[in-house]
């Protein structure tokens, strides 16, 4: 067969060459390879390097990517630094760009010598196109186009160390790429005792802060590792699209790494002002930051700090992503080109290759009662050599691979990142008083398996008139830019948002203090483009994509609807408390009955009847059974003490409401949420060894949350700031209700507030009347 | 808490320890609901035409049986619960002090801003008032048991000598003033000394009451003439009511040829529906209308220039008083007050000084007196 093709093909293709043109021959002189490298130079905006600022971020992004991948298949905790230098500090105040050194440094596996100048210095070179399995990279592109720019930019090579084995020493590898030849070309080539590279740690007044402490580039922290220093023009400027962002995002979607960003001194002048919406989160916690700066070694804090400029995103949750596996294509995956590429190559790879075993061996879900199936319906024997496959046959073989029923693909090749793990990472950087995640079970586009995690962040400190903020991530890497072109964009926008309680314009995103987030896990996640900025948007993908979000919605719209309600008993406690301090007063001159007595029992009756009166409220006007929407899986709630008071179900005297800061109103829930189950719980990093997460994104040896739950008095770790490092391994019990560990976690008196006309006012103890 | 007045007390401190047992029974009764996990209720009788009931047979309005709840833990009445308990008190104190205030000042004795927060307990002097009037059916004690009084609206002169408190006072020698009424004239205030009247002569307004005053009719024809100033405030329909009871005087009104005139007579004969738990005491079933009626107009042959065009809320009105139990039976009334509605027009007593500045006492009450010629 392949031959009768050949012998079709060929006449018609000499035929086209040779048509009489005089200037064949000259043409046939021009005519000559392009080096892949070659191609990228001139098409950098494919790989994201339109223009000096994304270019800087492309750079950052594709060397983060690489470290966190990294990490993970070497089952290491990451640890990423991330430091840009300005190196012309002196120019104009207007130059829109300037030369920048991006180094970034991870604590990996580092990389074996010989295979240095393939990974940086060669494009399409890699371990992660070949194969079906999740990961941040696909294609081999990203570090090598990224040290191309900079040689393009700035004529500087790529300086690498690395580090593959501990206790021997660093490599210390310069490459210049040679973009004809797609080959690098190494000019340095030594080693070197120091890793991390040291000068870092005396760069800016932040950093030696943190290394004084042991929190910046530690040499003893870095048993292997690699850093890369690439050095480009590009433009340094804060705002949506930004490396803050796109740190930050990362933090958020990888709550299982740490990472550190120094940034340049100055910003590239601006263009236009804009503030990214994470980063108003992180300043409101800033008090926080004066406290990581006191002497080490300090308690690690769970939330973002910032000390003299150096940003610490730290470790949410302590256990590595699950491990991926490396699935084989599903039969419904498989383009016909593809799969006589595939008999091809098994032909080579073993001769006699048998199609039974072939497409038992090559890919998922093929049984060996399938696999005979397949030989049947396309006639031939079970022995059947792969070799003799002919294209007809092949054709036909595609076409029953496409009919057949099978089995969806295996999903254990999918890391979602968790509910647990989405919360954290939201908690992490969104101040909101509402967080909810959902994951999907995995599904199925083009024979590839996918699958989709939501989460939402809701009120607190974010814009209440903005839409509302889409962040979006595909195996775990933000997605910064055409956001309208991506499938979950088109997702929030499709669903129905207002069956929630929110606002939201016809056909257009939710408008309201909302942050939503999307993950896709798949094994190949598909691109609109080259620059990884957009899900390709498939059906299968974006309707998982609406149920995950409804999910969330769902868990909102309870929590609004009890929000509202709650305001409202609140309203109606207030009329009723307000004035019974009066009717006491009033009984006891005309009875003599003691005041205080009538008073508490007043109050008590007040209590009992908002809350009986809440219970009654639906929207049928039936009873029905309370739902807490903390009770839900996958919310966290943070009270945020305005216009939401918790219900004392205890009916203890004088006015309940207490003032929490936001932070301590955060780990109020957090520490309330841990005495049900600490599964959901975002715990501060500490010295255990790093952990294995279980398929599901559930801490293996753990229960599930239903089971935990019922374990009340399980003791939980409280993000407890002030707490002395030697006191950290002690676990504090929580006990039932809230109020009381409120009491625990802080000890200092709070002003006692009260809600008057929706204002809190501070008070000093309840109405002064005895 | 009895509904009705029991008026066995006869003097003041028997009627003010009654009084005081009453307020104490009602912030006990509330403490004790409280302390034994019950919620608190008020029950007040309804003030309203649905709950008063029409006594064919004594000519009044009573008040009927209905009651409503008052409760503190309810939104719309918290407030007035917490009101009334703050009136119960200041009453107490009142009693135990045995000193009386008048509605406004009552207003003022609870008024303060509630613990903790910027709101008054009485936004203005209508929510006390009301209050006090619904104490008043609550505890079946009259606003002057509770020691409350309202400021005085009525004038009276006359052949009548009074002791007010101890003073006696000569009726016959007012000057042009008159005694003015007060609004407590309970007998331990008011005691009748010496009457030679044989009649009263009611007016509406003071205006009127001048003129017949300075005409000297009450010497005339003597009799004594009283002024309400418009609807008469308890005070003067309960001096009326002493009057026609305890002396056995007829009490003839005077009033405008309107809706609003047939409304006072109606209250002065029948009793008001806010305060019908006490038509037994204010009420006056032998009350007698003179005038102005409407057949005047062409009786008395009056000019065009005293018509007042009937508006659409005075003929809604007027329909709606001839539809009264104590109208509706009454040939008479249904006769005025269609004529009324037929004239379409309205009149006031002033209207005959178009024919003559003494035509209404010299004339008018002497001829309609002398023919009998009144509705009951």
């Amino acid at each position: 067969m392949t031959e009768v093709l050949d012998a079709e093909s060929s006449p018609r293709m000499s035929k086209t060459r040779s048509a009489p043109r005089a200037t064949a021959e000259t043409m046939a002189a021009k005519q000559r390879d392009i080096s892949v490298s070659e191609f990228f130079v001139k098409n950098r905006h494919l790989l994201g390097f339109d223009n000096p600022r994304k270019a800087l971020l492309t750079t950052v992004k594709e060397a983060v990517d690489n470290s966190l991948d990294a990490c993970e298949e070497a089952e290491i905790l990451p640890d990423v630094t991330v430091v840009i230098e300005d190196l012309q500090p002196d120019r104009p105040a207007s130059a829109k760009s300037s030369r920048y050194r991006i180094t970034v440094v991870d604590n990996g596996p580092g990389i074996v010598r010989k295979q240095v100048e393939h990974i940086f210095g060669r494009l399409l070179y890699g371990s992660k196109f070949h194969r079906l399995k999740m990961s941040r990279g696909q294609q081999g592109i990203g570090i090598s186009a990224a040290g191309m720019y900079g040689l393009i930019t700035t004529g500087k090579p790529m300086v690498i160390h690395t580090k593959p084995k501990p206790g021997q020493p660093a490599h210390h590898i310069e490459l210049a790429m040679n973009t004809k030849t797609n080959r690098a070309e190494v000019t340095v080539d030594k080693e070197t005792r120091f890793f991390p590279p040291e000068r870092f740690r005396d760069l800016t007044p932040g950093t030696r802060e943190l290394a004084a402490s042991n929190q910046f580039l530690s040499p003893t922290a870095y048993t292997t590792g690699t850093s890369v220093s690439i050095e480009l023009e590009g433009r340094y400027q804060k705002g949506r699209g930004s490396v803050d962002e796109f740190l930050e995002l990362t933090a958020i979607a990888n709550p299982h790494a740490r990472i550190t960003f120094v940034p340049p001194s100055k910003e590239s002048a601006a263009e236009e002002e804009d503030v990214p919406l994470l980063k108003r989160g992180a300043k409101a916690v800033e008090p926080a930051a004066a406290e990581t700066t006191s002497p080490p070694p300090p308690p690690e804090p769970a939330i973002t700090t910032e000390t003299s400029g150096v940003t610490v995103y730290p470790r949410g949750v302590n256990e590595l992503p699950p491990e991926t596996k490396e699935i084989q294509p599903h039969p419904r995956g498989v383009e016909l080109g593809m799969l006589l590429q595939m008999l091809k190559e098994a032909e080579t790879e073993k001769p006699g290759y048998t199609l039974y075993n072939f497409l038992q061996d090559k890919f998922s879900r093929i049984s060996a009662s399938t696999a005979s199936t397949f030989c049947d319906k396309i006639k031939v024997s079970s022995r059947a050599k792969v070799a003799d496959i002919d294209h007809a046959k092949a054709e036909l073989l595609y076409k029953e691979m496409q009919e057949a029923k099978l089995p969806p693909p295996p999903t254990d090749c999918l890391a979602p990142i968790g509910v647990r793990q989405l919360l954290a990472g939201l908690l992490k950087g969104v101040r909101a008083e509402f967080y909810a995640a959902s994951s999907r079970e995995p599904d199925v586009y083009r024979g590839r398996p996918f699958l989709i995690e939501a989460a939402i962040a809701f009120g607190g400190q974010l814009a209440t008139e903005d839409t509302c903020r889409v962040i979006r991530f595909a195996n775990r890497v933000p997605l910064l830019f055409q956001q309208s072109a991506c499938s979950s964009f088109k997702a929030v926008a499709e669903t129905n948002w207002r069956n929630y309680d929110l606002q939201q314009p016809r056909g257009a995103v939710p408008v309201g203090p909302l942050v939503i987030m999307i993950h896709m896990a798949s094994v190949w996640v598909p691109f609109t483009s080259e620059s990884k900025e957009a899900i390709a948007d498939y059906d299968e993908i974006r309707k998982e994509m609406k149920l995950a979000l409804m999910e969330c919605g769902r868990k909102l719209g309870t929590y609004l609807r009890k929000r509202l309600k709650m305001r409202r008993e609140s309203e109606r406690r207030d009329v009723f408390e307000r004035y019974i301090g009066e009717i006491a007063k009033s009984i006891n001159a005309i009875t003599g009955t003691d005041a205080r007595k009538v008073y508490n029992a007043l109050l008590e009756q007040a209590r009992a009847k908002t809350a009986v009166a809440d219970l009654v409220l639906d929207d049928e006007g039936k009873r029905i059974k309370e739902e807490d929407p903390a009770d839900q899986d996958g919310v966290i709630i943070v009270e945020s003490g305005a216009g939401l008071r918790s219900v004392d179900k205890s009916g203890a005297a004088g006015p309940p409401v207490a003032a929490l800061s936001k932070a301590e109103a955060a780990q109020l829930t957090v520490a309330s949420l841990a005495k049900g189950g600490d599964d959901d719980q975002p715990r501060l990093i500490d010295t255990e060894t790093p952990r294995r997460l279980s398929q599901k994104g559930k801490a293996a040896p753990a229960k599930s949350a239903k089971e935990t739950r019922s374990a009340p008095d399980k003791p939980a770790k409280l993000p407890d700031k002030a707490a002395k490092p030697s006191e950290k391994p002690a676990a504090r019990t929580v006990a039932a209700p809230p109020p009381p560990a409120s009491k625990a976690a802080e000890p200092k008196p709070k002003p006692k507030m009260r809600l008057i006309n929706g204002k809190l006012v501070p008070v000093d103890d309840g109405p002064k009347l005895f | 808490m009895s509904k009705k007045p029991v008026r066995t007390a006869s003097s003041k401190k028997d009627r003010d320890a009654v009084t005081m047992k009453r307020v104490v029974g009602l912030a006990d009764t509330v403490a004790r609901t409280t302390l034994s996990g019950r919620e608190p209720v008020i029950h007040v009788p309804t003030r309203a035409l649905s709950n008063t009931v029409w006594d064919k047979k004594h000519g009044i309005l009573r008040m009927g049986e209905a009651r409503q709840e008052r409760e503190l833990f309810n939104l719309n009445q918290a407030k007035v619960f917490m009101q009334t308990l703050l009136h119960s008190e200041s009453i107490k104190s009142l009693i135990e002090a045995d000193k009386t205030l008048s509605l406004r000042a009552m207003f003022y004795k609870g008024l303060h801003t509630i613990a903790g927060t910027k709101e008054k307990t009485f936004a203005d002097q209508d929510e006390s008032d009301a209050i006090l009037e619904d104490l008043e059916v609550t505890l079946g004690s009259l606003r002057e048991e509770l020691h409350i009084f309202a400021k005085k609206a009525g004038t009276m002169v006359g052949n009548i000598t009074i002791i007010d408190t101890g003073d006696e006072i000569d009726c016959r020698r007012m000057g042009s003033g008159g005694y003015a009424i007060p609004s407590i004239v309970e007998p331990d205030i008011i005691q009748f000394k010496k009457c030679d009247a044989r009649f009263v002569l009611h007016v509406e307004k003071n205006t009127v009451w001048s003129r017949f005053n300075e005409d000297k009719f009450w010497q005339k024809h003597n009799c004594i003439l009283t002024e309400g100033g418009g609807q008469p405030p308890r005070g003067v329909r309960r001096l009326l009511a002493r009057l026609n009871r305890e002396l056995g005087l007829p009490i003839y009104c005077l009033l405008d040829c309107d809706p609003w005139g047939h409304y006072i007579f109606s209250v002065i004969k029948q009793g008001s529906m806010s305060l019908a738990f006490e038509s037994e005491r204010l009420a006056i079933p032998e009350a007698k209308f003179i005038g102005l009626r409407a057949m005047d107009y062409d009786r008395c042959q009056l000019t065009d220039d005293v018509q007042i065009a009937l508006n659409d809320n005075d003929t809604k009105r007027a329909k709606q008083i001839a539809d009264y139990p104590w109208f509706k039976g009454h040939r008479g009334w249904q006769k005025e007050i269609d004529r009324l509605l037929s004239n379409g027009f309205k009149m006031e007593v002033e209207s005959l000084i178009t024919k003559d500045i003494s035509y209404v006492t010299e004339t008018y009450v002497p001829e309609r007196l002398k023919a009998k010629d009144w509705l009951d």
